[in-house]
C-alpha cells in the first residue's frame, strides 16, 4: 500500500510530497493524487521524499517517470529525497537522477544550498 | 372449428428436456460426440396456465436413450415431424416412447445439433394430427431449438465455470496449507550438507518433509507422502507433520516415534488415505544414523567411490491399521557419502511413451553424480531429460540430500581454514497473482539474511528477483493464478543463486532498451524497465526454456572484496 502526504514549507515555492510503503502498481493513484494536491499552488519545484518508501520497482519506476515528465511538462522541477543508497543507485542506472535531484533529507533540499548528495556505490 | 386449438396441442404434448446426466464428467471437447441425450426426462402434460387435463397429465420416468440408438441418428437429419407409427426403424428407443404412448416426434435441431425433441401423445379428440398441427408443431420447433440450445450452452458454461472455480480455489488452499508445513528454513550442520528440492504436482499431493531438532543434539530427518490429493490430504499431511513434531522430541527413538504416529493417526484418518513415512535421526558429528520406516521409499547411500547401498527397514504404511511396530535399523555414514531421500513423484514420473523414470535412473543418479554436485539438482536434472519438454508432473516431488563433508579425505582435498561447505537451498512455489513477487522475497529473506551477501547485494538481488517474479507472473504465466512460478534459491561458497521458473513456452525478450530521454519526450512507454533492472542489479543471468518451463537464473558472484566492502 502506498501512503502520502503533502505539505509545502513557508516561504517557499517546493511542495513536498511524503510517500510511505511500497512504490508499485499499487502506487498508481496515490501518485497521481499526491501530485494534483502538491500543485494546487503551483509550486516551482516538488520533492518526492522516499524515507518511509521500503519498496521500489519497475512499475514504480514507470510511474516516478510519469510524474517527471509531467512536472516538465508543466515547467516544474523534480527532487527526491530519502532514498536508500540502492534506490539512489537506481535511480543513476536509469538516469533518473540526471533529471531528479538527491538530497539526503527534506531539510538539505528545502535549504536548497547544499549540493546534491554525491553517492558512490 | 375444425382447426386444433393450440391449447389442445399443448396439452397433449409431452415436453422432453435432454438433461445432460450430472454424473457425466463434462469432459468432451467437441460438442458433436458429446452424448447430449443420455436422459430423456418427460414431464406431466400441460403447464401450469392451461387447464390441466387429467386423462392425459400422466407423468413417465425419464429413461435414456442410448448415444448409439438409431432414433438420435434419423432426427438429426429428419426433416420435420416424425410419426412414430409409421417409423420402421429397430431402435430400443422407439419402443420405449411407443410404450408410453407416444405418437409423434418433432425433433429439435440446431446448429445441425439434435438438441431436443417435442414427444406427443395422441390427439384428445381422438382424431389424427392434421397437417396443420403439424405445419404448427415444425414452426414451434424451428424457434424452440435454437432458444433450448442456447439454454444449454450458457447452463453448461455455468456448470463449467463454478467447476473450474471450486477446483482453482481448492488447489489454492491446498497449496497454502502445505507450504505452511514445509521448513522454511534446512537446519546448518558444521559437517554436512543438506539440500532440499520441493515441487508440487498442479493438482497439489501431499509430500512433506521436515527437520526436527532433538533435545540431545541430534536432528530428524522426516520425509512422507499422503496418498490422495488437494485439500483432503493436504490436511492429513498438516496433521501428521503436528504429530511428528509432538513425540519426535519426546520419544527420539524413530520406530517408536511411528508407532505412535500411527496410533493417533489410525482414529481419525478418512478410510481410503494412508501415509508413508521414513524417519532417520541423525547424529551429525559421527554420521550414525538410526531410521525406521512406514512403507516410504528407500534412501540411496552412495560413496564416492560409486558405491551404493539402501537404507532398509521395513514397516507399514502410517494410518492402515493400529498397533503396527516398526523395524528400527542403523547405518554409519562415512565422510563422502551422500544420502538421498526421494518421494514417488520422482520414480514414478512418466514420459512421453509411458516409462517411469523409476529406481534404476533415480539409483544411477546417487551413485554416478559429481561429487560436487548437489543430488537434488542432480535428480530433477536428469528427470527433466528422460521426460522431455511439455510432460505434466504427476505428482509433487520433495528430495532431500544429504552429504557428509568432513573427515581424512575432505580435508586432503580442500586444506582450508573453511572446511565448513556452506551450502543451503529454499525452494517453493506461487500462484501468478500481480503482487506475488513481494510474497517471493518474504519468504526467500530467511536464507538470504543468514547469508554471506551483504545489505547492498542482497537488496539488488531482491530487485532482480522481484523482477524476475513480476515479469514470469505476467509474461510466462500471463496472470493465470493456477499456473505456478518455482523459486528456487541456494547459498553456496562462492555465488547465490536464484532460479525463478514459469509455465511460458519461451523468454519473454523483446522489451527494448529503455532511454529515459525518449520516455520523458512521449517517443517510448514510461514503462519497460524490468529486463534493464536485472540486468543491471546481478552478476549473471541468463535464461533457459524447455520441458514446457521458461526459467531465469540470477546469481551474485562472491568475490574478495566482498568481505571487505561490507554494506557500506
Amino acid at each position: 500500500m502506498t501512503t502520502y502526504n503533502v505539505a509545502q514549507p513557508a516561504s517557499t515555492t517546493l511542495a513536498v510530497v511524503t510517500l510511505s510503503g511500497q512504490i508499485d502498481r499499487d502506487a498508481m493513484e496515490p501518485l497521481t493524487a499526491a501530485y494534483e494536491q502538491a500543485t494546487t499552488d503551483n509550486p516551482k519545484t516538488i520533492l518526492l521524499d522516499f524515507g518511509d518508501v521500503d519498496y521500489i520497482n519497475s512499475t514504480g519506476i514507470a510511474l516516478i517517470v510519469g510524474v517527471l515528465g509531467r512536472a516538465r511538462a508543466e515547467g516544474r522541477t523534480v527532487q527526491a529525497c530519502g532514498l536508500t543508497s540502492h534506490y539512489t543507485h537506481i535511480f543513476e542506472i536509469t538516469r533518473l537522477a540526471d533529471f531528479i535531484s538527491i538530497y539526503p533529507d527534506v531539510d538539505s533540499a528545502v535549504a536548497g544550498a547544499t549540493t546534491p548528495e554525491e553517492t558512490q556505490l | 372449428m375444425e382447426h386444433v386449438s393450440i391449447g389442445e396441442a399443448v396439452d397433449k404434448k409431452v415436453t422432453t428436456d435432454p438433461t445432460t446426466s450430472q454424473n457425466e464428467a463434462p469432459t468432451a471437447k467437441a460438442s458433436g460426440d458429446r452424448p447430449t441425450l443420455r436422459r430423456w426426462r418427460r414431464r406431466p402434460a400441460g403447464s401450469p396456465s392451461t387447464e390441466p387435463e387429467p386423462a392425459v397429465t400422466e407423468t413417465v420416468p425419464p429413461f435414456d436413450i442410448a448415444p448409439n440408438d438409431p432414433l438420435l441418428a434419423y432426427l438429426q437429419t429428419a426433416s420435420g415431424v416424425v410419426d412414430l407409427t409409421h417409423l420402421t426403424l429397430t431402435s430400443p428407443a422407439v419402443t420405449a416412447l411407443r410404450e408410453a404412448g407416444v405418437v409423434l416426434v418433432v425433433p429439435l435441431v440446431a446448429s445441425g445439433e439434435l438438441v431436443g425433441m417435442l414427444q406427443l401423445g395422441s390427439r384428445l379428440s381422438e382424431r389424427d394430427y392434421s397437417k396443420d398441427d403439424r405445419e404448427l408443431l415444425e414452426s414451434l420447433a424451428r424457434h424452440a431449438a435454437p432458444a433450448l440450445r442456447l439454454g444449454q450452452l450458457v447452463r453448461d458454461q455455468e456448470v463449467e465455470a463454478r467447476d473450474r472455480e471450486r477446483i482453482e480455489q481448492e488447489l489454492r488452499v491446498a497449496q497454502l496449507i502445505q507450504q505452511q508445513f514445509l521448513p522454511k528454513q534446512l537446519p546448518d550442520l558444521p559437517t554436512w550438507d543438506i539440500s532440499a528440492f520441493y515441487r508440487p504436482a498442479r493438482t497439489v499431493g501431499g509430500d512433506f518433509y521436515d527437520f526436527i531438532t532433538l533435545p540431545d543434539g541430534r536432528v530428524m530427518v522426516v520425509t512422507g507422502d499422503v496418498t490422495d490429493k488437494g485439500v483432503p490430504a493436504a490436511l492429513v499431511m498438516a496433521s501428521t507433520h503436528a504429530l511428528l513434531r509432538e513425540s519426535g522430541p519426546r520419544l527420539r527413538s524413530p520406530s517408536a516415534v511411528l508407532a505412535k504416529v500411527n496410533e493417533m493417526l489410525c482414529e481419525d484418518i478418512p478410510a481410503h488415505m494412508f501415509v508413508t513415512c521414513l524417519v532417520i535421526v541423525l547424529d551429525p558429528p559421527t554420521g550414525k544414523m538410526e531410521f525406521a520406516n512406514a512403507g516410504h521409499n528407500l534412501p540411496y547411500v552412495s560413496g564416492e567411490d560409486g558405491t551404493m547401498r539402501e537404507l532398509r527397514a521395513t514397516g507399514m504404511p502410517l494410518g492402515l491399521m493400529p498397533d503396527v511396530i516398526y523395524e528400527e535399523a542403523a547405518a554409519t555414514i562415512a565422510p563422502g557419502e551422500r544420502v538421498l531421500l526421494y518421494s514417488d513423484g520422482l520414480t514414478e514420473q512418466h514420459d512421453s511413451t509411458g516409462e517411469m523414470f523409476g529406481f534404476g535412473r533415480t539409483a544411477d543418479v546417487a551413485a554416478n553424480a559429481p561429487a560436487g554436485d548437489d543430488l537434488t539438482d542432480a535428480c530433477i536434472e536428469a528427470l527433466s531429460a528422460f521426460t522431455g519438454p511439455d510432460i505434466e508432473q504427476e505428482d509433487d516431488i520433495t528430495l532431500v540430500a544429504l552429504r557428509r563433508t568432513t573427515g581424512a579425505a575432505h580435508a586432503a582435498e580442500a586444506p582450508t581454514k573453511e572446511p565448513k561447505v556452506d551450502k543451503q537451498s529454499v525452494s517453493f512455489s506461487l500462484p501468478s497473482e500481480p503482487g506475488n513477487e513481494r510474497q517471493a522475497l518474504t519468504q526467500l529473506e530467511p536464507l538470504l539474511t543468514a547469508s554471506w551477501l551483504n545489505t547492498d547485494q542482497r537488496e539488488r538481488l531482491n530487485t532482480a528477483v522481484a523482477e524476475a517474479t513480476m515479469n514470469a507472473i505476467e509474461h510466462g504465466n500471463h496472470n493465470q493464478p493456477e499456473l505456478l512460478v518455482d523459486i528456487k534459491a541456494s547459498v553456496e561458497t562462492d555465488a547465490v543463486t536464484v532460479m525463478v521458473t514459469d509455465r511460458g513456452a519461451a523468454a519473454h525478450v523483446g522489451q527494448t532498451h529503455p532511454d529515459l530521454d525518449l520516455k520523458l519526450a512521449g517517443l517510448q512507454t514510461p514503462r519497460g524497465w524490468g529486463l534493464f533492472l536485472i540486468e543491471n542489479m546481478v552478476d549473471e543471468v541468463d535464461e533457459t526454456s524447455d520441458d514446457g518451463h521458461h526459467t531465469v537464473r540470477l546469481a551474485m558472484r562472491r568475490t574478495p572484496s566482498d568481505t571487505n566492502e561490507g554494506g557500506a
